[in-house]
Formats: structure tokens, sequence, C-alpha cells
């Protein structure tokens, strides 16, 4: 299956939501590469709230005719293959919005959003919540829940991780998490911060921002 | 054969200083052939260049006065059109090289009554745009809203932000690349080789015994014209369908496919010179934008301020997606404000001159967005 060929789509009130909560981490005036961006909506609202230089990069080719329709500078590209021309620093923010789980190599993609921006802000869902563990483990079936809605064979999303996967992986490689949150489906912060470990349980969806160590 | 097309005084301006070109050469008199549209405001901030493309000419939107038919981009070019000319002063000129008024070959020689013919020098996608600047100068134009072209019109559009990247602030290179393959050269030379074996080729001074290679003219239109479409779109079209005898009949039966290769054929030469179709296309053989830079694409828009959209067609097998995805990924190494975009379309090369609508769409975007970003009401 081409993992790429179809990034998850969630409902739109939980993409705003999303897409919200990454526009509040982003300072004013900043330069900005979103990836996967969609029908753009994130990269208009930071340029036309913000004043940010935003861009976009997205798989799926109707998402950029609208972008580009909407005058928003958005180029045909994936997370795999098109983020190594870029020079380095390039950018203040490079954002992955709940692609990170979808594409080939989530590591590389996480060391090259690192390299041409100075921070890099992931968000995915959480594979870790107590209703994807429960399914399992009562079922013995992959889990499908809201957020995890398509069965195993139809999903794009070749590599889900937990809250906790991700922290490993960024104390792995040496990226400094500045800030993260979790949140539930109707976009209800999760007042766990203290403790990953209930936010891992409690969580739907993660939001992370990173810089080089 | 009446060689001579009609005597026709296309709108112009004459550079007596004339044009160093990039062979070592220099003309000693410049002719800038050129249609405009719409009106400059005051502050000279909406002027939009377009460039056209191997076989087109200046007339982008209006009748042609050599054929009689509309404009080329008629379907772009107008008000309340993508390049929309109650908002946009739109300029067109003919190419350096070019047969409808601007100096090449089927002109007057420097200094002299005859024809450069096949003596006219050697010129290139850059001496072209060096052309245009003096006119885009001329006007007291400072920076060019926008640089917007198809196939060698985008070469154009690549070169122009490469060498003047500062009086550009849009650029558009449609269905373009920024070098010409090896396939590109092939199907070109097979169209020069066509026309320097008609006889009434006369060593390239046709004229001067009233006659024009329309045979060998019409043979290498014949083959571009196979490269401008697609098997999709010749199928559509015509399928194997046969005009006339249902039964084999040697030469006589006539596909519907090659009649209409032989009307693209006959009605281009009426309208083109056969030098010309020999100096342009060399021009885009010799094109590659990396050259300049050691093979570094990304260096010819290093520092750029331009914002760019790149467009391709899905069928397009001429100048490929893959191409316009090179070009958008150099301007990434650059850090370049670029969209790129591919649109579905079955037409192949030539769908940047059809009816396409996301296409249209896309391009009437993206102006929008850059006039608000230059300001422009």
């Amino acid at each position: 299956m081409d993992a790429r060929a179809e990034p998850v789509r969630y409902v739109a009130k939980n993409m705003r939501l999303d897409l919200r909560l990454i526009a509040e981490m982003i300072e004013p005036g900043t330069r900005v590469l979103d990836i996967g961006s969609g029908d753009g909506t994130l990269i208009d609202h930071l340029y036309r709230t913000k004043g940010c230089d935003a861009r976009g990069i997205e798989i799926d080719m109707a998402e950029v005719t609208r972008s580009v329709v909407h005058g928003l500078p958005v180029m045909h590209g994936d997370a795999d293959s098109d983020l190594a021309q870029y020079p380095d620093g390039a950018f203040d923010y490079v954002v992955l919005s709940r692609t990170l789980q979808a594409v080939e190599r989530p590591r590389q993609v996480l060391a090259q959003m690192l390299r041409i921006g100075t921070r890099a802000l992931v968000s995915f869902p959480n594979f870790g919540h107590w209703q994807v563990r429960w399914q399992l483990l009562w079922s013995g079936r992959m889990p499908m829940t809201s957020v995890w809605a398509k069965p195993w064979h139809e999903t794009p999303n070749i590599h889900p991780c937990t809250i906790r996967d991700f922290f490993v992986l960024c104390a792995e490689e040496g990226y400094v998490v500045e800030k993260w949150l979790a949140v539930d489906e109707e976009g209800r912060r999760a007042p766990r911060r203290r403790s990953a470990a209930l936010a891992n349980l409690f969580g739907e969806q993660a939001l992370f921002q990173l810089r080089r160590g | 054969m009446d060689t001579a097309q009609p005597d026709i005084q296309h709108q112009h301006v004459s550079f007596d200083d004339g044009l160093m070109l990039e062979c070592g050469q220099t003309l000693a008199g410049l002719i800038v052939a050129y249609r405009t549209y719409g009106a400059l405001n005051a502050e000279k901030s909406n002027a939009i260049l377009i460039c056209h493309a191997l076989t087109g000419d200046q007339y982008v939107a209006e009748t042609h006065p050599v054929t009689g038919k509309g404009g080329w981009w008629d379907l772009v070019v107008g008000p309340g059109l993508p390049i929309d000319t109650t908002r946009f002063f739109v300029i067109c000129t003919n190419v350096l090289g070019g047969c409808m008024g601007s100096t090449g070959p089927r002109e007057a020689r420097d200094g002299t009554v005859g024809l450069w013919g096949t003596d006219f020098p050697p010129v290139t996608i850059k001496d072209m745009v060096s052309a245009q600047k003096r006119l885009i100068d001329h006007f007291g134009i400072a920076r060019l809203f926008a640089v917007v072209g198809g196939s060698m019109g985008g070469m154009q559009v690549l070169q122009w932000a490469s060498s003047y990247p500062d009086m550009v602030f849009a650029a558009v290179p449609i269905a373009t690349a920024a070098y010409h393959s090896a396939q590109n050269i092939a199907f070109n030379e097979v169209g020069r080789q066509s026309i320097f074996s008609d006889p009434d080729y006369a060593a390239g001074r046709y004229w001067e015994h009233d006659r024009i290679p329309a045979r060998g003219l019409a043979v290498a239109r014949m083959v571009a014209h196979i490269t401008y479409l697609s098997e999709e779109a010749l199928t559509r079209k015509f399928g194997r369908r046969v005009r006339g005898a249902q039964s084999i009949a040697g030469f006589a039966d006539m596909f519907e496919v090659e009649s209409y290769l032989r009307h693209q054929g006959s009605t281009f030469v009426r309208r083109f010179d056969a030098n010309s179709y020999l100096t342009i296309t060399r021009a885009t053989d010799y094109f590659d934008l990396a050259e300049e830079h050691g093979g570094d694409l990304a260096a010819a828009f290093k520092g750029t301020r331009t914002r760019f959209c790149l467009i391709s067609f899905s069928s397009d097998w001429l100048y490929p997606t893959a191409e316009s995805r090179a070009i958008a990924r150099a301007l990434n190494g650059a850090a370049a404000n670029v969209s790129f975009v591919e649109i579905a379309s079955d037409k192949g090369h030539d769908a940047f001159l059809l009816d396409e609508p996301d296409f249209h769409r896309a391009l009437q975007g993206f102006l929008s967005g850059c006039a608000e970003h230059a300001g422009l009401p």
C-alpha cells in the first residue's frame, strides 16, 4: 500500500482545533513550512493573522489546486521526499500535523524538519489511548476508534506510535521537547501535563514543539 | 509558390545601439515587435510580460494579422480572464529570431537591403530575454508584476527570474523545463533535417528564388505537433477512423489523424518562416539554465525573492511534470516561495493553450494572491 496516497483526514471541527493549537504556538512574522497543508487553512490563517511567511507542501493534488486557486503558496510534494532540498535553517517552524504516523520514514522526516527549521511542531494521534489498548486486549483485533477509523488493511497509518514512544524517540535523537500537550477529540486539553503516563492513557492526540538539542 | 507573407507593419521599437549576443556577435540594430493589452498604471507596477512559445507570437489576445484567427491565448488574456486586462498591463514581444517583426532571419540584415537568412547569428533564450528587457526598460518599468509563459515561454520566464530577480515579482513557468533533454533535441533535429532536405530550401536563401521549403517546414510541424499531443488525446480525437475508402487502398486511404497533421503542416507554412524555425528550435536546444551555475539549478535562483508558480500537465510528455518538479525542488534549495501544481489533463503539452478550467483557476488565483502581496488593487 502506498502510505502517502491518502493522508489521514479528520472532521473539520477537530482539524480546526488541531490547527488552532498549532497556530497558538507560532510567533508572529516567522517563516513557516506546513507539511501536509491540506486545503491551506493553517498557512492562510498564519499569513492573515500573524503576518507569517507561511508555505505548504501537500500530497493530494486536488488540495494543492484548491490552495493555489486561493493564492496560497503550496507545492505538490511529500514529507518523505521533498524536505531534503531545502537549505539548513530555512524556516523558523516546520509543522507536521497528524501526518507523522503515515510517512514512510518518520525518524528521517523529523531529522529533516529540525535541519530545515529551528523548531518542529508535530501532532499525531496517540496509539496509547486506553480505548485502543482496551479494544486490542478485549477483542484481540486491531482497534477501531473515532481517531483510528479505518480497518488495518485500509489505513495509511503505517507508523502509529504512543506519546511515550515519541518521548523516547526525541530522547534518542537528542531533541529538546520545549512544549507538549495531549487533548481529547473534543479538544478539551487534558489536565495531565505533569504525567506523561496519564496523558498517554487519556490523550487522544498529542502536540509537541521540538528543537535541536 | 508565394513566398512573401502579406506585408504587415508590426508595432515595434527600434534600438539603434543594437544587442550583444551570447555567441559573441553583436546585432548593430535591434527591433522588438510587441503588442500590449490593458493600461499601465501610474506607478508602472501592474505590468505582466507574457513570453510566447516556439511558434507563437505577440498576438496573444486579438485577431492575428496573418491568419485572421483569434489570439493564441484568447482563453487566458482579456477582461475578466485569468490574466485580467482590466487589472494588468499585458505585454508580449515577438522573440528575437522570430518572424513577426522582431529582428530575425526574415528581417533586413544590419546595414544592408538583403535579409539575414541563414547568416542570422545563433541566439539563445537568454538573448531573447535581453531583447525583451530592452523593451521593458523602454517602457520605464522597473519591476514587472509577473512574467508568464508556457513551453519555450516558460524557459524565458525562468531566465528572467534568474537574470533579473529584482525585476520579477512573480514568475509563472508553465509546462516547461530548465534544460532541453536529449529527446527534446532529437525531435527538434528531425524537424530541422526535414527543412534542410527540402530542395526548395535552397541552402537557406529560398526567398531569393521566390520559393519556400513548404514541404520540409510542414513535416517539421507535423512531427512537432505529435509531441504537443498525447496518445490519449489522439485516440479520443481520431482513433483509427478513416476518411473515404474503407478497404485497403494504399496511401490514398487516409486516416483522420493523417489528414489532421497535414492540415496542421500546410497552415503552419503560411505564417512561419523556415529559417526562424531553425533559429528558434536551436535556441531551445541550447537552453540549460543550470549550466552557467556549475550545473546547480538552485544556484540560478540563489537569494531570489520572486514568488514562483510552476504548472505542469499530467499527460505532457514533451516537458513532463518531472521537469517542473525538478525546478520546484531547485527553488526549494534556494528557499524560494514556490507553488507547484500538476493539472490533470489528457491533452498533452498543448493543454496550456486549451480550455483547462483548473489551470485557469490556478493561474488566476496565484496572480490574485501575488497582487495582494504586491499591494496592487
